[in-house]
């Protein structure tokens, strides 16, 4: 990735990334309300850089159980995106999903699963057309994987990408609600050159 | 009962008994836990990558097997431990998604435990335990009285190495 870093972005970069969030978490907004037929609410993306260390308790507690869900991104850019929700934010929108007793708050099964990748897909490929429109770039993403595990060890995965290229991530928070508020977090990382390739498709100077 | 100290990610310690170190959610990482039974010196090294020169942004030498062991020693020779004595349990390295995601993140968990050992070897430090691999995280607690490592992962029962 030449000599960009993150400690060099500017607000600029900061602005257009918000932006990307904001659309791509309307896009998402949109497809899950559609899909589940309810009312969503979103609240406008909060863009942070966060160091890498920290990365485990980004999202509260390094132990508290997350749901994370990992696709690779392609074409004309590379990379992977992840997106994370917190246990109650994914029983919830599972037990819309199939339809169930909002209370039921048993361990996930295989369909619970699939449709937690669905999920996954439809947020993925929401916040993705976003940043393709307003880059004019093709950019895919590859199938999703599903781990249910401590914060600290999903998030070392990004901490590990981020951490070979930066001493800093790119985290967007995101926060819908219908009745309960459901929390999320995107997490993008581009690999190799595809950094400079998005700045320079969004005119910003690399 | 001594105090629990905290290693971060990307984060080293050291230590004297009674004092016991403890590192949260190794998920790919590395958490190198060092002791020297006569003294109880006890380390602990949370490492991210395998190897320092293969990344240009090195300056955190926590961050790395090579480098983090190697100054989690270098601090529990200069704290007292005996360099013939020291004993090393390693745990984590998992591949928390199985498949997923971009190349180089690919058995970044194994590469790391691959490398920490060809380190420990290195400096003639014998690997007594591990438990390193699978798909999910760890919690790991060394403690310095009795050299005991125990690991906690989600929906497992408790282990000690």
């Amino acid at each position: 990735m030449a000599d960009l870093s993150f400690e060099d972005i500017n607000d600029k970069y900061f602005d257009v990334l918000k932006e990307i969030g904001n659309i791509g978490a309307g896009n998402a907004t949109t497809a899950i309300a559609n899909m589940l037929n309810l009312r969503l609410d979103m609240k406008v993306p909060k863009v942070e850089l966060i160091a890498v260390e920290k990365i485990g308790s980004a999202i509260g507690s390094e132990e508290q159980i997350v749901v994370g869900i990992l696709l690779g991104v392609e074409n004309d850019i590379n990379g992977s995106m992840m997106f994370l929700m917190d246990l109650p934010s994914a029983h919830h929108l599972v037990n819309r999903l199939m339809m169930r007793d909002p209370e039921y708050n048993e361990d996930f099964d295989e369909m619970d699963l699939s449709a937690i990748r669905e999920i996954g897909n439809i947020i993925a490929g929401s916040y993705l057309s976003a940043l393709s429109g307003l880059t004019n770039l093709n950019i895919s993403p590859t199938i999703p994987y599903v781990s249910i595990d401590m914060a600290a060890a999903i998030l070392s995965v990004p901490a590990i990408q981020f951490g070979m290229v930066s001493d800093n991530a790119l985290f967007i928070r995101t926060e819908f609600s219908d009745d309960v508020a459901i929390n999320g977090y995107f997490i993008l990382m581009p690999e190799g050159e595809s950094y400079e390739k998005i700045l320079r498709a969004l005119g910003l100077p690399v | 009962m001594g105090e629990m100290i905290k290693v971060g990610m990307a984060d080293l310690k050291a230590c004297n008994a009674p004092d016991n170190l403890t590192t949260i959610g190794l998920g790919s990482c590395i958490g190198i836990a060092i002791y020297d039974p006569v003294t109880k010196i006890s380390g602990l090294a949370h490492i991210m990558l395998p190897d320092s020169t293969q990344i240009r942004n090195n300056s955190n030498i926590a961050k790395f097997a090579d480098t983090g062991i190697q100054q989690l020693y270098d601090d529990m020779i200069k704290m007292g431990a005996n360099k013939s004595r020291l004993v090393a349990k390693i745990a984590g390295g998992a591949t928390m998604f199985a498949g997923g995601g971009a190349a180089p993140t690919i058995n970044v968990g194994q590469r790391n435990a691959e490398a920490s050992k060809a380190k420990l070897k290195e400096l003639g430090v014998k690997l007594l335990a591990e438990d390193t691999g699978l798909n999910y995280g760890r919690t790991v607690e060394f403690y310095s009285e009795t050299g005991d490592y125990l690991i906690k992962a989600v929906g497992k029962p408790p282990k000690t190495i």
